[in-house]
């Protein structure tokens, strides 16, 4: 699929139209009912996606050659790990450090990295968070539950349609000699938006 | 998130390790979310579903538990199946397509897109 500049108008692909039209007819019927449908989908959103972005994360924590090639080019080195989206989004990774904090939002619409991520969590998509994240970031991190010192500077990137960034979290302390499968389980989802810190290996517990 | 029984018994459907199906993206979640109310409505039963996506399957030439890819043959046999019932006739489909791609390209970047319809 072909994204140009343009962003005049929204474009679905064939397969998306197919879906939207096959919704339209049911709901008609009065076979399926919208609101309920929102539902059902909502609780996959944690689904299988989060694992994806983990063994990226962990991979790169672990392989300081993969590291520089995700910093490099992350569509690559994502799809390296069988990972590709079917729109040829391009990825790009944003790393953390003592310096800096990433955070990722989407104020015009809601584009998300679900490659990586899976299915956006529902609170990505409120006119909330899309228009807070941008002026009051620390206040939204604070919410959160992410204190990060006054001196580490948050950046907040804005994904478009045709770029998604996955945020590269801060390796946890004390795990210097954990194997990447073990490093990819302290990984959350929300570290990889930047509204989460990756679980510290003393107090895990966090799902999200 | 668990599934029913009959539902996990759908060929070659691929699960997580906690039984709860796997997605690789947010359409495939829609259809599948779909499916399974169609089915509760009684439009038919699981099996005829079971026996519809098989069919689809077994032409093609995917690796078990692989997500991406595996949701292709599902919206085919989907649509079929709706056809084949009779709840829809592939020009309406066509049609709603239509509809859909229509409003789209009305629709400025970053709005909702919504189907405007005429009093049919």
């Amino acid at each position: 699929m072909s994204h140009d500049h343009d962003h005049d108008h929204s474009e679905l692909s064939d397969i998306e139209l197919r879906v939207r039209a096959l919704e339209t007819l049911l709901t008609d019927k009065g076979y399926i009912d919208p609101p309920a449908l929102d539902e059902l989908i909502e609780t996959y959103e944690t689904k299988v996606g989060p694992k994806n972005g983990a063994k990226v994360v962990a991979r790169a924590w672990s392989d300081p050659d993969y590291h520089a090639r995700l910093m490099e080019d992350a569509t690559s080195a994502i799809a390296e790990l069988g990972f590709t989206g079917r729109q040829g989004e391009h990825m790009v990774a944003v790393e953390n450090s003592a310096a800096v904090h990433n955070m990722v939002v989407c104020t015009l619409c809601s584009c998300y990295p679900w490659t990586v991520l899976g299915l956006p969590p529902v609170w990505y998509k409120s006119a909330p968070y899309r228009s807070r994240a941008v002026r009051d970031p620390r206040g939204v991190l604070a919410e959160f539950g992410v204190t990060l010192p006054d001196e580490t500077e948050v950046k907040v990137w804005d994904s478009t349609a045709e770029v998604r960034y996955l945020v590269l979290p801060l390796r946890p302390a004390g795990t210097e000699r954990w194997s990447e499968e073990k490093l990819a389980e302290l990984v959350t989802r929300d570290s990889m938006i930047g509204t989460g810190l990756a679980n510290s290996p003393f107090h895990q517990g966090s799902t999200a | 998130m668990t599934l029913p029984d009959a539902v996990k018994s759908t060929p070659r459907l691929p699960l997580d390790q906690d039984g709860g199906p796997v997605f690789s993206t947010p359409w495939e979640a829609r259809v599948f979310a779909m499916t399974l109310q169609a089915h509760e409505a009684g439009v038919f039963t699981w099996s005829e579903w079971a026996e519809s996506l098989g069919a689809e399957l077994a032409g093609d030439d995917i690796h078990d538990q692989q997500p991406q890819g595996y949701y292709d043959p599902w919206l085919n046999a989907f649509e079929k199946l709706l056809t084949r019932k009779k709840v829809t006739g592939a020009d309406q489909l066509a049609e709603l397509k239509q509809a859909w791609d229509e409003a789209a390209h009305a629709t400025p970047h970053g709005q909702p897109i919504e189907l405007k319809r005429g009093n049919t």
